[in-house]
Formats: C-alpha cells, structure tokens, sequence
C-alpha cells in the first residue's frame, strides 16, 4: 500500500478515537457552583466576547475573577473570542453575559468538543504528520507507526478530548521543533513565541528553544553571521510578542495586571495531586507548613535552576537537532518535578517531546508515556473517563508493542546508554543482563500501574485514608519520573558525536 | 489497521491478535454512543426470558417490542439475563418499559463485544480457507490480511452492532463459520452450523437454497463425471440421511417445545409478521424503493397534467419514508406473495449455476452472495441491514479475483453508504464519516494494491457514481437542514439517499449476476 494511503487510515483511525473519547463526560460536568475547566473555557468566550479587551484581566463588576478568571496569555483570549463569534451565531444564550454561567446541554457540548477536534485537526495533526514523514533514515513503515503511535497517545486524548483543553500551545511548540529541524528558525522561533502567548507553561520549553538557537548563534561565530541570526531572532520574537500583546499596550498597569494574572506567586507550593517532588515530599515532610511562601519560592526555584543546568550547558555548546530533542524532554521533566505551582496536567508538556523520540528510544518512551497517563489517573476518574482511559491506554501499549517490537529493544544500545556504559565498564560487571533487567522492572511498574489503576477505580478508601490512593499514584508516579529525569540526563551529557558515528560505521 | 500491520516483526499471526484486539478497544470506546430502540428490544427480551416460562416467551406483549426471533436467541438472551442480574436486577423488570442505567449500558454493549469473539474465530477461520498463493513478502499486502480487515473491521457491522445496537456480529459468526467448515469440506459441521444459525434468527432462510444445493450436491453425491456434470450414480444414502438427522435435530431442540405445547402457530405468526409494510420506514435501497420512486414521479407527473385527481389520491403517499404502509397510486400495489415470487424467480439462475456448474466453494460463495443480494433486492420488509448479508461473503470472494473485487468495491461503499440514515444524531455523524472513510479508503487502496498489475477494479462510470455520493451526503446532512423546504418535505434526504444506492445496488446485483452466469468452468477444477 502506499504511503499516503497508510497516513490517511492512520490520521483517520486517530480522529476516530478522539471523537469517542469526546462522546464521554468533560470536567466538570453537572457539578455546580463552580463546574470544570469546560466551563472556564466557556466562560472566557462569554467574558472575551462581551467586554472590552481593557476589562479582561481585570476584577469588576461584570468580570468576577474568583470565577475562573482569565489566567491565560492573550492569544488564549483571543481564541475564545473567535470561538465565542462563532457560538454567537449558532445560540446567543451559551455566551450571554451573567447569565449563562454554568451552561451546560447537549447540543453546546457538540459545539465545544467541535472547537477542540478542528484545532487537533488543524494544528497538531498536521504537525505530527510533518514531523514523522521528515524524520530521516526510516522506512516508511516506521514512519507510520511513529505517527500512530503519536497521534494515538492517550495522555493527551483524555485531557484534550475528554477532560477539555485545547492542543494549540503544544501544537504549536511542535510546529516550532519542525521548524528548527528545516534550519528556519526566525519561523520556528515566531512558532514557539505564538505557543508561549498560548499557555505562559510552555516556559518549560523555552530554555531548550534558547540555548539550541544560542548555541547555533555561538556556532557560527558571534562576530560574523552569528551575529546576524541572533539579531534576527530577537527580532523575530520582540515582533511577534509585541503583535500578541498590542491591545494592551495601552498602559503599564495592563500589562502588569495581566503578568500578576499569569503567575499567581500566591497560591502555593503546590495543589492537589500532583507527581512532582513537593507533593511527594509532603507525605514526609510537610514542606507548606514549615517553610514561608517566599522561601518555598526560591528554594523551588534553586533546585529547578540546578537540575536544568547541566543539560543546558551542554546543548549551548554542542547544539544539535537530537540534543535539542532530548533536552526538550529533561528540562520540561526538571520543571514539571521540581518548580512552583505544577499542575497535573503539565506532565504533557514533558510527554510531547517524549513522542518526539518515540522512533529513537520506543522502550523508554513507551514506558514514559504510559506513567504520565497513568499519573493523571486521578484527575480522569473525577471527571468519569475512566473506560476511555483503561481501553486508550491498553490500545496504546498494544499499538506501541507491536510497531516497535519494544521488548526486543531493551539492550543498553536501544537506550541509548551505549557511551555510558562502556565509561561504566571497568567498575560494574551486571552490565549483561542488563535488557533482562530493564524488561523486568518494565512488567513490574506496568503490573503495579494496572493495580492501582484497577484499586482506584473499584476499592473504597479506608476511611482514615481518603486520599491513599491518589497519593499512591503520584507518589509512585513521581518516583518513575525521578528515575527518567537521571535517565535522560544521563543520555544527553554522554552523548558524543564520536559515538553516533561510531555506531552508524558499525 | 497499520498497528496490525508492523506487527508482522513480532511474527507469525500476532498481526490477527493485533487487528482483532484494535477493533474491540475502538468498539469499547463507542459504548457511550447513541443506541436505538433495539436496545429497548433487547432489553425488553431479558426482561422475557428471564421472568416467564417457555410457555408465556412468544405470548408475552406488555412491550411493544415482542419476542420475534426464533428458539435459540430467546435461549441465548435467558443466558444472557443469569450475567445481567449482577450489573443491574432492575433491567430485567417486564414492566420497566424503556428503562436505562450506566450498568445496563455497560452490560448490553459488552454483551454484544463478547459474543462477538465467536465472529473473531470465525474470520481466523475463514481466513485460513483463502489460498496463500499471492503471498506477497510485506505482511499488508496479503490476501490473508486484507481479508481480515475486512470483514473484522466491516465499517457496517461497527455501526449496526456498537452504535446501533444489534447482535449482528456473533451471528454473522456463525455463518462464516460454517462457510468455513465448508470450504475446508467439514460438511456435517458446516450444516449443523447452518442449522443452528437458522433458529437463532430466521432472515438467514434467505441464503439456504445455496447451502441446501450446495450440500445436496458436493456432499450427497459424491463424486461427478469427467465434463463436471453429475454422477447420478454416486448418490450417498448414508450422507443425505445424517444431513436430514441434524437439521432435524436441531430443529427438534428449537422448536420442539414449542410443539409439545401447541404454540407452534404462534411462534410463526411472531417470526414472520407480514402486517408490517412491503417497505421499512426507510426505504432499503432494493428494486422496491425504485419501484416507490418511480410510482411517486408518476403521480406527481399525472398531477401536473392532471391525468390523475388530486382528491383521489391517498394523503399518505407523499410522506413515504415516514410512515410505515405506503400506498402505491399509478403503479399496481404489491403483496407478500408478488415479493415471494420475485425472490423466488430471482434466486433461480444462481441455484441453477450452483447446480450444473459446480466449482466448489468459489461457486457456493457466489451462489450464497447472489441469494442473498437478490432477496434483498425483492424481499418483503426488508432491512437495509441485510445488505450486510451479501457483503461479507463477498469479502471473501473479494481478495481472490480482480472482479469480484471491483464489485465487492461497488457494493460496499454504497451498501454502507445506504446505512447513513441508521445514525441521524449530531453528535455520531463525524463517527459515521469517519469510520466509513476509514474502511473505505482502506479497502480501495488494500485491494488495489493486491490487483495491481491487472486492470483497474472500477470503470469511469462506477468512479464517477460512487465519488457523487460526497456531494449527496453533504446536500442531505448539511445543505438540507438550512433550506426551507426541511418543514414541508422532510423525506427528501432519504429518499434520495434510498433511490440513489437503489441504482447502484441493482447495477452491482446485475453485474455479478452476469459474471457468474457467463463465467467458463476452468479446466483444473474439471479435473477435480
């Protein structure tokens, strides 16, 4: 069969799942007073559409920010503007101002789902297909399956489709990958500027898309066309925040009330749930009581700083495209783990560029995937997806067991640990069985997952424990991550031209 | 579907595994979906089986939705309802008309993807009667494969059975397998199969000459002259008394309480109530919607040049494909015997063929195919559903040769098409476009690829016919509902939908009908 036929089956089999996966519940639903994030996004149209641009960000009257307040970057704003046009024009009364606060029928949930399906469909579809058709040295079988693969990852199918979120920050940033992988990188820094005024988490990424560029600048000499590029890119981006936020260009104030919006500093540590290392902690020690705000926020900020440091150092002075990659992975997982007020869902942000090199490293990209749904698990059966997640994610696994073959891959070669182990090889004799080993530990932490999964969504808590199984979830999960982040710090720092010559040669 | 394909470097038949567990977690994923008022049925039939004796089944009318299927299916759902007891008692209650709740939800859908596993074994069956002879080194491309796709990833079973709510697929299971068991020349299991399948729903009665000649034929006579024709001599006694054995048997175990307790009329009159109209609500696109058609363009005619009067015509006729009788006003209005008749007449050549142009299971599968596609064409009441009848033993014959791919093509795209009308809720129609681009594309370009180096599968014209039905769809799903005419002509949508695949499902019919027909028996299975 042809390629373009296999792309279509595959684009089509993935839009499938998405609309199922959008047949079910949402966050939020039927829960008043204050409902989900369906009902955040819907009340933003409401508030987008109905005030002037001056009055979003603020607290008056008819904008209460207690109730999901806007506390996104403006071209979220503008977004649920342009969707709000178009709901005005199917039913006046899903954005009325006040009174259509917690809206909720069959025909408006159509709508909002729709919104979610043609921004998949037009931004982060296109991208993934673009993005394996370019990836170089593979067959077309492979490239396929890194697609479906991909595009069937049931993190972000949950949250985007089931849940409710909208995929254009990711797509975005993955628009600007693709482009600095074509060396355009004016576009592929506008791309991932765009992604930035989306959702202010894609800070995550911005260290990677910094230094990468930085380091190419350094490459070509900062006294010659070095410098050239760098100016071109600081332009690039200078121009296109400064298109983003014109309207509030008005006065300071504006623009300081909606920096305060971005980064609520007060609210915390952490909230909820989350798989990150203060969360962990806690059960421990409980770091919110002992240590002051302020200090909670410098101490997370330190331990961020230095954990993204390394990986940093390196790319700035060997920039390549597959550092790059890497060190999208490690400093978005440094963030998610270790810095202040991480939200569950954030590990997406870690998991995308994780799909990047699925086709490099399926093994320990399959298993990093799987944990980051598994770690949401709590958020999805609060909002009844649980059956979307069991069967999503079971398919995943299948889908990923059979187009890369993963358990045959477990050899420290097919991780990628090749450098690192012959440095290891004079002190450490268990290097052999060391696939044996990995697999192992990969049927464990899956057998465990699929327990806690099963327990979460059918045993009752003991009482004195209400929370045992979330926490043990996070906890868990935090742990694999932990794991992941020496991992692929560990790839990155090791890796050397030298040894991938090396390995093509042999 | 790729999934199942890369799966060929884990080796041998996981592929299969791959494809079938891919199909049961996208039918997990629809159980939210819409379902219809089959769901009540069968609901309603748990309800019957698992609170009243075998005497009270086919007596039972609280619902309007009584107990129409034969024996076997009523045990099959009195099994069933000893499972539903433990997700929901309160569904098994006669009374609790329409009742729904998450557990019987749950269970109805997971009741229809479990049995659904006996469809799984039949086309691992099937697929092993298909000949290996292309096999090609890339794993998508074998006949096997492809075969597999088909019939596992059948866009209508999907629809019928996981969106629509039906038990279409164990069913199908069934006749699969016994076609299985025939063409690996397993008869007397073939038959018992055949027999069974029978008294779990009747509508496959339409297929049976094909197995009744074909069993009589291949199995009762067992060998044949050096020219194919019959060896009159070679009559087996032994044969044709155990064929008569299990039909009869199993026909005993169905029907046989029935009898003992006098009721055997009753069960007839539930199985085959011909009060219902010669026509579904929606039309099923056979030669009969022409028929509606073309009495309905009259009558407008006739009314325009006032050949007819105005006040003589029934009121009903203009909101065909709304209500259920639909009185004809120029043409001769049809009974239940014409359609027999029609049926009768139109099922005759292919039986004729079976019979003196034998060519083992290639024939029996064209015969069984053209059986049931020309019951459909002439049938009374029929379903659009039973297209699938003819659809998914032409799948088999589809990965064997050019031709009947190019018809298998033909008729599935329209004969899916033509269950569009099935699912008319907002939130499954990008379900609906999806699934069937996906089995659409996925068909034209497998098969294509198999065929590659002989000429193209469709000719210009059936290109140009099948490529319109996008303009047809969008007109009736999107353009329609805004124009004013919505209020006055709500049936034009299905009407057009019905004449339309109408035309291309008689095109279909006719041509297999001639390639059979005209087809030369081949020197090697004269040898045979």
């Amino acid at each position: 069969m042809e390629k373009w036929s296999l792309m279509t089956i595959t684009v089509l089999l993935a839009l499938t799942v998405r609309w199922t996966v959008s047949l079910g519940s949402y966050s939020g639903a039927g829960k008043p007073p204050m409902y989900g994030d369906y009902e955040a996004q819907r009340h933003w149209q409401e508030v987008t559409y109905n005030l002037p641009i001056r009055q979003w960000y603020f607290n008056t009257s008819d904008n209460n920010l207690l109730y999901w307040g806007l506390d996104y970057p403006p071209l979220t704003a503008y977004h649920s503007f342009v969707c709000a046009y178009i709901a005005k024009l199917i039913n006046p009364d899903w954005i009325a101002l006040h009174t259509s606060r917690g809206y909720e029928s069959q025909p408006h949930k159509l709508f909002m789902r729709t919104t979610v399906f043609v921004a998949d469909l037009l931004v982060y579809i296109p991208a993934v297909i673009v993005y394996c058709f370019s990836l170089k040295e593979t067959s077309t079988k492979k490239k396929v399956s890194s697609a479906l693969c991909i595009l069937l990852y049931p993190g972000l199918i949950l949250i985007d489709h089931g849940h409710f979120q909208y995929p254009l920050s990711l797509g975005l940033a993955l628009w600007g990958v693709l482009y600095l992988s074509y060396d355009w990188d004016l576009l592929g820094s506008a791309a991932f500027c765009l992604a930035l005024n989306y959702k202010q988490m894609e800070l995550y990424h911005s260290l990677p898309f910094f230094c990468y560029l930085l380091g190419k600048c350094f490459k070509k000499g900062l006294k010659g066309k070095g410098l050239v590029l760098l100016t071109k890119i600081a332009g690039t981006v200078v121009v296109s925040f400064a298109v983003c936020w014109l309207p509030f260009c008005t006065d300071m104030e504006q623009i300081m009330q909606v920096l305060r919006r971005l980064f609520p500093i007060d609210r915390g540590l952490f909230e909820d749930k989350v798989a990150n290392i203060w969360c962990s902690l806690s059960v421990l020690i409980k770091i919110k009581n002992i240590i002051s705000p302020q200090t909670q926020l410098k101490l997370s900020f330190a331990v961020t700083f230095l954990s993204l440091l390394p990986t940093c150092i390196k790319l700035t002075v060997q920039p390549s495209l597959r550092g790059f990659k890497f060190a999208l992975v490690s400093c978005a997982l440094s963030f998610f783990l270790f810095s202040f007020q991480v939200h569950e869902k954030s590990i997406l942000l870690v998991s995308i560029p994780v799909c990047l090199i699925i086709n490099e490293i399926p093994f320990m990209a399959t298993w990093f995937l799987l944990v980051s749904t598994f770690s949401m698990l709590p958020l999805l059966l609060k909002d009844g997806l649980l059956l979307a997640y069991a069967v999503t994610t079971l398919a995943f696994l299948s889908v990923c067991a059979a187009s890369f073959s993963i358990f045959e891959k477990t050899s420290a070669e097919d991780l990628q640990l090749k450098p690192f182990s012959l440095s290891l090889k004079g002190y450490v004799s268990w290097f052999k069985s060391f696939p044996k080993i990995v697999r192992c530990l990969f049927l464990l932490s899956v057998t465990l997952m699929g327990v806690l999964s099963l327990m979460s969504a059918a045993v009752h808590p003991p009482q004195r424990l209400p929370d045992l199984f979330p926490l043990s979830v996070s906890v868990i999960s935090c742990l694999h991550f932990l794991l992941f982040l020496v991992y692929f710090n560990v790839v990155i720092l090791w890796d050397s031209k030298n040894s991938r010559s090396q390995r093509k040669i042999s | 579907m790729a999934a199942g394909g890369s799966a060929m470097a884990a080796g041998g038949r996981s592929w299969f595994l791959a494809l079938a567990l891919g199909v049961s977690f996208l039918k997990c994923l629809l159980i939210p979906a819409y379902y219809s008022t089959d769901f009540e049925v069968h609901r309603n039939w748990l309800a019957i089986t698992h609170n009243l004796p075998i005497s009270q089944w086919y007596y039972e009318e609280t619902s309007q939705w009584t107990l129409d299927y034969p024996p076997f299916f009523a045990w099959f759902e009195c099994a069933l309802s000893h499972v539903a007891k433990y997700f929901d008692p309160k569904m098994l209650v006669i009374e609790n008309l329409n009742y729904t709740s998450r557990a019987t939800i749950l269970f109805q859908r997971f009741s229809v993807i479990f049995a659904d596993i006996l469809f799984v074994y039949a086309v691992r069956e099937c697929c092993r009667c298909v000949n290996g002879k292309r096999a090609a080194k890339d794993v998508l491309e074998k006949p096997t494969f492809i075969l597999a796709v088909l019939l596992l990833w059948n866009f209508g079973l999907l629809i019928v059975d996981h969106i629509h709510f039906q038990y279409n697929g164990f069913l199908f299971g069934l006749m699969l397998l016994s076609v299985a068991r025939l063409c690996q020349k397993r008869y007397l299991e073939g038959a018992l199969l055949f027999a069974v399948l029978l008294h779990f729903k009747h509508i496959y009665i339409y297929v049976a000459p094909a197995y009744g000649i074909y069993l009589l034929r291949s199995y009762c006579f067992t060998a044949n002259n050096a020219d194919g024709s019959l060896k009159w001599r070679s009559f087996s006694v032994l044969h044709v008394t155990l064929l008569g054995l299990i039909v009869c048997l199993v026909s005993a175990l169905s029907l046989g309480p029935f009898i003992v307790l006098g009721q055997l009329p009753q069960v007839i009159s539930r199985l085959f109530p011909f009060k219902r109209g010669l026509c579904h609500a929606y039309w099923a696109p056979n030669f009969w919607a022409l028929y509606n058609a073309m009495d309905k363009a009259l009558t407008i005619f006739g009314l325009k040049c006032n050949f007819l009067d105005p006040t003589k015509i029934p009121k009903a006729s203009m909101t065909g494909g709304l209500v259920q009788e639909f009185q004809h006003t120029v043409l001769p209005c049809v009974t239940p015997l014409a359609t027999l008749i029609c049926t009768f007449i139109s099922i005759l050549p292919s039986v004729f063929c079976l019979w003196f142009k034998p060519q083992g299971p290639r024939g029996f599968l064209q015969c069984l195919v053209l059986c049931a596609l020309s019951s459909f064409m002439f049938g009374w009441h029929v379903h659009e559903k039973a297209i699938l009848l003819a659809i998914l033993p032409l799948s088999l014959l589809s990965v064997q040769r050019a031709k009947d791919a190019g018809i298998y093509l033909l008729l599935t795209t329209i004969g899916h098409f033509s269950l569009f009308p099935l699912l008319f809720t907002p939130p499954e129609l990008p379900i609906k476009i999806l699934l069937m681009l996906l089995f659409t594309v996925y068909s034209f370009s497998s098969l294509n690829s198999l065929f590659r180096r002989e000429r193209p599968l469709l000719n210009w014209l059936e290109t140009i016919y099948l490529i319109q039905l996008v303009p047809l769809e969008i007109f009736c799903e999107i353009i329609f509902p805004l124009t004013p005419w919505k209020r006055h002509f709500p049936f034009v949508p299905l009407l057009l939908t019905s004449v339309y695949c109408a035309l291309g499902v008689t095109y279909a019919w006719l041509k297999l009908y001639i390639s059979v027909m005209t087809e030369r028996i081949s020197v090697r299975q004269k040898a045979e």
